[in-house]
């Protein structure tokens, strides 16, 4: 047998992967040529990025009262927000269940959900900001839509993956449709529900430190001043506590989900 | 006479304790957020009007608008998206195999790799935007690093869990025909990962092209930028149209990305 | 070939502790003629499987010689301990098969100690090797199972392939540690018959890990009891008697 067909029996091409390979690397090829990523200018920003470390070090904590300031109130509206999306997010996800609600309410509440899902939360407060303003209660109502689309949502599946012979069993015993859903439908979810709402404070405590950016309030818009002035030591400071906030909200939220079970 | 004054108690005292001690705590946090807050009352009362006269603005949207303007800048932020994906994993896969204990057995480096990639996520991909156009200058070039870097410790992270998760066996196996470490990881690890690589792949390009369609806000290329122009002039119906663009680029590469991950299992 | 080629195996003092003070191998002192099954019977924990991977390094020695036809294994590093695993091949209790690769590829896998990390990653191994594959697979009994993924095999097709693997090493030594264990008593029979003849024919000296006596009775020229980390059997089949058996494995009941 010659030595190519002994190959062909061995390894059989595989042409969906090596079109999927080769396809990849022409792409990076063609998408770098339109972006113009250059490695003039690549070599250019190797040299920008040397002077930026730079003029980042040492941090620069002396402003700390605006920093405090931005940070409390990134804090206030990741606490306001969660807070309200989360209540929300109650009677929608309610609603949005397909064993607990009539059909065509259910699909539609899943959409309107979904809906508050798509944009991207920073358009959502860029929108809001030209509507209503600049400032908290802009970044609040978008980061409300924000937790409302994500905590409906996962509420919505939990109750749907419930035992619905709980809820047989105490709708049986002849209990209004309040009772039902205290004792029937809640306890079954009430974990996963806190779990996710625990979830979404650390997501919004993360978002709201950006929001700021498009002016709807928090240490946002004290780092993009920041950057505008180029007053990049500043900026690391403001990245360094934002990523402390994180972690120890990060820790906290662990530390309450378990003790929570 | 005690057995029947017995009540069911779900928690011991302690942890009733605990749970009321954090259901207080929260609540205090969200009376200290209320009260402190900077909401002028006036803007929020006037809110839902404001609301509905924007929506009202939007309508009808202006679909002209979207040749040229808008279709060339969503392909520059598929570009930016797709690209920065791409880019992320040329730094990912060797953090990630330095990270994993089981193919890195030398905790310290295992230790610097995990520091990386938790930097990398922390720092979200609308900063990292900023950072890099304060480097490169505004444009897609700034954007598509910011995605990569943004990326690198989210495809880093879900690589080491997956490479930690191996069999051994076969590595071992290889190692004892006289393979070297190289040839070890080639065709022992990879191909046990090779599925949860791809699915990380996609999954991570879909969430990047939304993020990519932020960037633009700060100056980093992409549908970003046409949106905060017509944002700044006031062409609420042009908005319209690329809010429009948006969604439905972003449905589609979901759809496309579930499709693709069911044929990976 | 180098001097002292074809001396077979040679166990000198070999102690391995895994916590100090409590050696698993207590000065094991052994010598494998270059042609031979040898079958490896004791109780679990007693050091069988440690004494097999010691051999070629899975397991790290704590004193001892080991020379594989003249050359000292234990101090080999790096390139050195790659070379000479090439000629050590090894076939595992869990068959160890890179699961989502074909049959091929696995087989050819024996080789990786030979090829350049491209030609490994773009398949491209000599023609010779893969005729050898082929041919390797018709001797295990797998002819037309080539380019079936690993996964799909049963378990004793999959040490069919593990066999063959070890086998594409050409080795010096083939060592099996409890190729049965994970097999049917009929499979395991089987695979028996498969790797001692294979062996047997190749002229490569052969060590079993074996549970079952009746099996090493069967199939192995010589039989190593071990006992608390020391051989406290070695002769052929027929001289092994119940009291070495209690000495053995301890208890009177299952004889």
């Amino acid at each position: 047998m010659s030595a190519s067909t002994l190959r062909r029996r061995a390894f059989p091409a595989n042409w969906s992967a090596r079109a999927t390979a080769f396809g990849l690397m022409l792409y990076a090829i063609y998408a770098f040529g339109q972006l113009d990523i250059t490695w003039a200018r690549l070599s250019v920003g190797f040299g920008e990025a040397g002077r930026f470390l730079a003029r980042m070090w040492p941090p620069n904590f002396s402003r700390a009262e605006l920093l405090i300031e931005g940070m409390l109130e990134s804090l206030q509206i990741a606490v306001i927000s969660s807070a309200l999306g989360i209540l929300l997010a109650l009677p929608l996800g309610l609603m949005a269940a397909r064993n607990l609600a009539p059909l065509p309410l259910a699909v539609a509440t899943r959409g309107f959900v979904a809906f508050c899902r798509s944009l991207h939360y920073v358009i959502v407060a860029i929108l809001f900001v030209k509507a209503i303003g600049f400032g908290a209660l802009a970044g609040v109502a978008a980061l409300t839509i924000a937790s409302m689309g994500f905590v409906a949502k996962l509420f919505a599946e939990a109750i749907e993956e419930i035992s619905m012979k709980q809820v047989e069993a105490i709708r049986a015993t002849g209990a209004g449709f309040g009772a039902v859903l205290v004792y029937g439908v809640l306890p079954q979810v009430a974990s996963r529900f806190i779990g996710f709402s625990l979830y979404q404070l650390d997501s919004n405590l993360r978002n709201s430190t950006l929001v700021g950016i498009v002016g709807a309030g928090g240490i946002g818009g004290t780092l993009f001043a920041a950057f505008k002035r180029f007053d990049y030591d500043f900026v690391v400071a403001i990245l360094l506590s934002i990523i402390a906030l994180i972690f120890i909200a990060e820790l906290i939220s662990g530390r309450i989900r378990a003790l929570l079970r | 006479m005690n057995a029947l004054m017995r009540e069911w108690q779900r928690f011991t005292p302690m942890e009733r304790f605990t749970r009321w001690a954090v259901y207080f705590a929260l609540v205090v946090t969200l009376v200290w957020a209320v009260r402190n807050v900077e909401i002028i009352p006036e803007f929020l009362i006037d809110a839902p009007e404001q609301m509905v006269d924007l929506l009202v603005r939007m309508w009808p949207p202006d679909l002209g608008h979207y040749h040229p303007a808008v279709h060339h800048a969503l392909v520059e932020t598929l570009h930016i998206a797709s690209l920065g994906t791409l880019f992320a994993f040329i730094f990912a896969v060797p953090l990630a195999l330095l990270a994993a204990r089981n193919i890195c057995p030398y905790p310290g480096v295992n230790a610097f790799a995990q520091l990386l990639l938790v930097t990398s996520r922390s720092v979200n991909s609308l900063v990292w935007a900023l950072i890099f156009v304060a480097i490169f200058g505004p444009g897609a070039a700034a954007g598509t690093f910011a995605i990569a870097f943004r990326s690198i410790g989210f495809v880093g992270k879900l690589l080491a869990e997956a490479l930690e998760e191996i069999a051994p066996g076969p590595l071992e196996a290889l190692e004892a025909t006289g393979a070297p470490k190289g040839h070890v990881l080639l065709k022992g690890a990879w191909p046990q990962i090779a599925a949860a690589f791809w699915g990380v792949a996609l999954f991570r390009w879909d969430i990047n092209i939304r993020e990519s369609a932020v960037l633009g806000l700060v100056g980093a290329g992409g549908i970003g930028v046409v949106l905060d122009d017509a944002i700044n002039f006031f062409q609420w119906d042009r908005v319209a149209t690329i809010l429009l663009t948006i969604l439905v680029v972003v449905v589609v590469a979901e759809i496309i990305v579930t499709r693709l991950r069911a044929k990976l299992i | 070939m180098q001097a002292g080629a074809m001396q077979g195996l040679i166990i000198k003092g070999l102690v391995k502790e895994y916590v100090p003070g409590k050696p698993v191998l207590r000065g094991i002192n052994l010598a494998i003629a270059p042609q031979g099954i040898t079958a490896v019977i004791g109780p679990s924990g007693t050091g069988k499987s440690t004494l097999l991977r010691c051999i070629n390094r899975l397991v790290e020695p704590t004193a001892g010689e080991i020379l594989l036809n003249g050359q000292d294994l234990v101090p080999l590093r790096g390139r050195g301990l790659r070379m000479a695993r090439r000629r050590i091949g090894m076939v595992f209790q869990e068959y160890n098969l890179v699961e989502r690769l074909t049959v091929m590829e696995n087989v050819l896998s024996g080789r990786l100690g030979y090829v350049s990390l491209w030609q490994a990653w773009m398949r491209r191994y000599p023609d010779a090797d893969i005729a050898r594959a082929f041919s390797l697979l018709d001797a295990v009994g797998l002819p037309e199972q080539a380019t079936r993924r690993a996964d799909a095999l049963s378990g004793g097709q999959r040490q069919r392939v593990g066999i063959a693997r070890a086998l594409m090493q050409q080795p010096e030594l083939l060592l099996a540690d409890e190729p049965t264990s994970s097999l049917d008593p009929r499979t395991a029979v089987e695979i028996m018959e498969l790797m001692t003849g294979l062996s047997t024919s190749a002229g490569v000296p052969l060590v079993v890990n074996i549970h079952n006596v009746d099996l090493a009775r069967r199939f192995a020229q010589r039989i190593i009891g071990m006992a608390g980390g020391e051989i406290v059997f070695d002769g052929p089949p027929e001289a092994l008697q119940s009291e070495h058996l209690r000495q053995i494995y301890g208890g009177e009941d299952w004889l």
